[in-house]
């Protein structure tokens, strides 16, 4: 079954792309039809009040949920956003999908916007480096006890995982490296 | 920073990265903070602020220019989705003075009055990223030359004739299939024709396609324009006086934002399109005398 990549707005072409170079089937997910066939669901950069929005209007917030339960879905910036408990400035609803506070916006601008290197350590791996493209990014700034930080950026964790799910804060489609995407698919295989 | 490395460069990854975000979505002109709620809850993936809509600018008269920046800040603290304002063509001090306010985008727009007959800005420059209006691949080219990190068509601003957005964004499309079926010995050939920078035109040849997102702008005012736009090959749709000139502008803006994520089902844009209200009414663009078109600004 190919991976989802949710497709109301925002940036789908770069994981289509990354998944491609991959060998990975992907499709873009729009209806609640499309995401029965997924095998994990990406929600990608983009704006999440937009998401938001469509999400209502076209009553796909029961079917992402659903989803959830059994398959793997990884926010990517914005998706981490939906992804979320609690979200601030400002507060907004969210899937809540995942036990952490997140903060929009939280270090700028577009003029704030960065790239950085950091350590990543992905379970049953050993560390490496991973370049994060920070694009008008969230920040996490809480998190339960039971969710595993992969990654910290200036003592703020940039990637999460919590159960099946996954969490970044920058764009992993942006970059070279296709790490995170495989260890995604690795999570959308895995048994439960 | 040199251009040869400026492709790579972290600034400019991170300006076109930008616009990978604001892809299928919908970028709407606000001129005061209850507008731009009013776009942000539409669903709204950024909001262009400005004093007058292009149809007002067009209606009025007279001088065109950058908007009072504490006007455009108001609309910074009014909403959270990226804010863009609009500077004129050549002018670098406004772009400067906008770029320090700290709006995400710039669009270096041929709405206002140009600053400079021959030059635009030089968009290496800046930190902030850069949409510039195009009418045909040549002069897409030629603005990414210069570092905007989005092209838009131009179409024509203020008229809700979308005939123009049409025109300029076949006109890309068919160029650009052009030069993907070249002969790398006519490349070269073909950038003096384009008048563009020569690897730019070999980029196009190896990806057909630019090097930057392609959005539409100019003219859209119903959700089937943004539809056809879409389905045409433009990433987004940037709507200007379409909605706010409109009788329901909330319904408007609610149904183009949906029109663009179901831009390829009719079935969909059938409900979608049903119930609007009237549309802006409009000027034909066939009717517009020869000093009145402003997609013609620009070099």
């Amino acid at each position: 079954m190919p991976i989802g990549i949710l497709a109301l707005q925002g940036a789908v072409e770069p994981h289509h792309l990354k998944l491609k170079s991959m060998g990975v089937e992907a499709v873009s997910v729009r209806t609640a039809e499309e995401l029965r066939n997924c095998q994990g669901l990406i929600i990608p950069g983009g704006e999440s009040t937009t998401f938001l929005k469509l999400i209502h209007e076209n009553n796909l917030l029961q079917p992402i949920l659903t989803f959830a339960e059994r398959q793997s879905v990884w926010g990517v910036c914005a998706g981490s956003i939906l992804m979320a408990k609690e979200v601030e400035n400002p507060p907004q609803e969210s899937l809540s999908l995942v036990p952490i506070r997140v903060r929009r916006n939280a270090y700028g601008r577009q003029n704030e916007s960065f790239i950085a290197v950091f350590g990543l350590n992905l379970p049953g791996g050993s560390p490496i480096r991973q370049e994060g493209v920070f694009i008008r990014a969230p920040q996490v700034v809480e998190w339960e006890d039971n969710v595993a930080v992969l990654a910290k950026y200036e003592d703020k964790p940039v990637a999460l995982q919590y159960r099946h799910h996954l969490v970044t804060t920058f764009h992993p489609e942006l970059s070279e490296s296709p790490a995170l995407h495989h260890y995604f698919l690795s999570l959308c295989n895995s048994d439960r | 920073m040199h251009k040869e490395t400026y492709w790579n460069s972290e600034s400019f990854r991170l300006k076109v990265g930008l616009a990978e975000m604001l892809k299928g979505g919908v970028i709407m002109d606000v001129v005061d903070a209850d507008q731009a709620k009013i776009a942000e809850d539409a669903g709204a993936c950024a909001v262009m602020a400005l004093e007058r809509v292009p149809a007002d600018i067009r209606r009025d008269g007279g001088v065109a220019r950058m908007s009072d920046p504490e006007m455009i800040d108001r609309i910074m603290k009014a909403v959270s989705i990226p804010v863009m304002a609009k500077v004129r063509i050549g002018h670098f001090a406004e772009a400067q003075i906008i770029q320090e306010l700290g709006v995400d985008f710039i669009d270096e727009s041929e709405v206002l009055t140009p600053a400079d007959p021959h030059n635009h800005v030089y968009k290496f420059a800046f930190k902030t990223p850069f949409v510039c209006g195009a009418t045909n691949l040549g002069e897409a080219l030629r603005r990414i030359g210069e570092g905007a990190a989005l092209i838009r068509t131009k179409g024509e601003a203020g008229t809700g004739d979308v005939i123009e957005a049409v025109r300029h964004l076949r006109a890309i499309n068919k160029e650009m299939a052009t030069v993907t079926q070249l002969d790398d010995t006519e490349l070269m050939a073909e950038a003096k024709r384009l008048q563009a920078p020569y690897e730019l035109v070999c980029f196009v040849h190896e990806h057909g396609k630019l090097p930057v997102p392609k959005f539409t702008a100019g003219g859209i005012a119903t959700p089937a324009d943004a539809s056809m736009l879409m389905q045409m090959g433009a990433e987004s749709v940037f709507v200007g006086s379409g909605i706010f000139k409109s009788e329901d502008p909330a319904r408007r803006a609610k149904a183009i934002v949906k029109a663009v994520t179901y831009y390829d089902k009719p079935a969909e844009l059938l409900k979608i399109s049903s119930g609007l209200g009237s549309a802006m009414s409009g000027l034909s663009v066939g009717e517009l005398a020869e000093g009145q078109r402003l997609a013609v600004r620009g070099w």
